[in-house]
């Protein structure tokens, strides 16, 4: 059996308060595992810490105490190990205000020395697998919510990252484009063999993306852990619906 | 009527209101106070059309460059120590508000005790009084970095170097140019009084000449080649601006 791309061993995070009181348990006792090539949704309601737990895959922050390890690594004090092993699709595009569409996709490829000009004819690939031919240079703010979000999309895959990390990247669009961008990424992660983490609020997003739905309760704990079952989605919602409302529910 | 000609023939229109007001003083009052405009033209000219006084002027302004640089490439070592570290920040930064306080003629007169060298005493005098502005406009440059494009940027393992170059410099840029646009103003007040008490060439030296002369037309002249000199310089640096900062969305309604 192979090795597990993501795990979490017992995880805590707290944030310090900068009155040194009323510290923030954002992460509690957090234990999973993620296989190569799986894509697993996180679900849980805003504020419930699945953030801080995409951050500290991401190796963005350091746990408090407990062990996250990304392919055998240590992704916060591994530094450089993760030089292009892991993408990120954010929530809100965070393209660079100053950069073209083209050199937006760029940049991660820029920061990994690769030649010029294979990383242009990389970037404009991906810039034409995501319908933005012809967009290459303009710049953001000459783009739609949509065609901005593609454009981050395209940055993250241009890496080629052995992990995709994605913070509910389509929360701020139209139904319609969100609709058409997730069926687009699920196919590309399904191409291109990704492992994913797959944040989100939205019930229906989760069991259409994930091949394993996480639970979380806050502060971030797995209240529930079901695979996704095409036969049985009413039965799936009507449990994930039931969990949530414990947490409401609880003193 | 296109925004930028009704902007220039209202800059205009003032100007020359100002023009006839000074025009009209002149014809009551005498040539000592407030001199004929001709006179003045004529003075400006005779500076700009002869070499060794067109010098005075290229000697000033090279001290102005001269002194700015000094204190923007130490204010940004000085910002990025004080960025890095917050040990820095506390002992730097006092330091920093301290000199802000002291007045550019106490500089002079610090400088000339101090120091022989003219041009030394000068590029001292520059250094001290635009490094705290030049210091603060960096680290508030840095500081306003979004915390949303580092973490981006830091999820793909950047060295040093190219965090430096891929995000940081193309942040704190704006804040740069706006700042040399500030302190090019303040420098040039301060190199006229550096110059009128310590030396021996350049515009302030001089307005120093004019005044001892009782010659306000030669007074205005030479003022006006400083305030020109400003003016081109400003404007270079707009253009840079524009240049360098033309990816800023613009919106079709004024404010």
């Amino acid at each position: 059996m192979t090795a597990p791309t993501i795990r979490f061993r017992d995880v805590t995070k707290v944030f310090r308060r900068a009155n040194g009181r009323d510290d923030l348990l954002a992460v509690d006792r957090l234990s999973f595992e993620i296989a190569t090539g799986e894509i697993v949704a996180v679900l849980g309601k805003t504020g419930c810490g699945k953030s801080t737990m995409f951050n500290l895959v991401a190796g963005l922050i350091e746990p408090t105490s407990g062990e996250v390890e990304v392919i055998g690594h240590d992704p916060f004090r591994e530094f450089e190990f993760f030089r292009g092993k892991i993408g990120i699709i954010f929530q809100n595009d965070r393209l660079m205000p100053w950069r073209t569409a083209l050199d937006n996709v760029l940049l991660g490829l820029e920061i990994l020395d690769v030649a010029h000009e294979r990383a242009e004819a990389v970037a404009r690939g991906w810039l034409a697998r995501l319908g933005l031919s012809g967009h290459e240079n303009d710049y953001p703010h000459a783009l739609s919510g949509g065609m901005r979000q593609r454009v981050s999309i395209a940055r993250a895959f241009a890496v080629e990252p052995d992990i995709l990390l994605c913070d509910e990247p389509f929360s701020a669009l139209d139904e319609m484009t969100a609709r058409s961008l997730r069926a687009e990424f699920i196919r590309l992660v399904q191409q291109n063999r990704k492992t994913a983490v797959f944040v989100t609020h939205l019930i229906n997003e989760a069991m259409e993306v994930g091949d394993r739905i996480l639970v979380f309760h806050r502060p971030a704990r797995i209240a529930l852990e079901m695979r996704r079952n095409p036969d049985d989605e009413q039965g799936a919602r009507k449990r994930i619906l039931e969990v949530l409302a414990l947490e409401d529910a609880a003193p | 009527m296109d925004p930028r000609v009704k902007q220039f023939l209202q800059a205009a229109a003032s100007t020359i209101v100002l023009l006839a007001a000074w025009q009209t003083a002149s014809y009551f009052f005498p040539h000592y106070l407030f001199p004929p405009l001709l006179d003045v033209v004529k003075r400006v000219v005779d500076i700009v059309i002869s070499g060794p006084l067109l010098t005075e002027v290229l000697v000033t302004a090279a001290r102005i460059f001269a002194g700015l640089a000094g204190a923007f490439l130490l204010g940004a070592v000085v910002a990025l120590l004080i960025g890095r570290s917050p040990f820095i920040e506390s002992y730097v930064t006092p330091v920093l508000v301290f000199l802000q306080g002291i007045p550019a003629l106490s500089w002079v007169v610090i400088a000339i005790i101090w120091f022989h060298g003219i041009e030394f005493r000068i590029f001292f005098i520059m250094v001290l009084t635009t490094l705290p502005a030049f210091t603060f406009q960096i680290l508030d440059a840095f500081r306003s970095m979004s915390k949303d494009l580092f973490e981006m940027t830091m999820a793909f393992r950047p060295r040093t170097w190219t965090l430096f170059r891929v995000l940081i410099v193309p942040t704190i840029v704006p804040g740069i140019l706006t700042a040399w646009k500030v302190n090019i103003g303040n420098a040039a007040r301060v190199v006229v009084v550096a110059e009128l008490v310590g030396a021996t060439g350049g515009v302030g030296y001089q307005l120093l000449r004019q005044q001892q002369l009782f010659d306000m037309a030669g007074a205005i002249a030479w003022t006006l080649q400083l305030v020109l000199f400003v003016l081109v310089v400003q404007q270079a640096i707009v253009a840079i601006e524009g240049f360098v900062l033309r990816y800023r969305a613009v919106s079709e309604r004024a404010m």
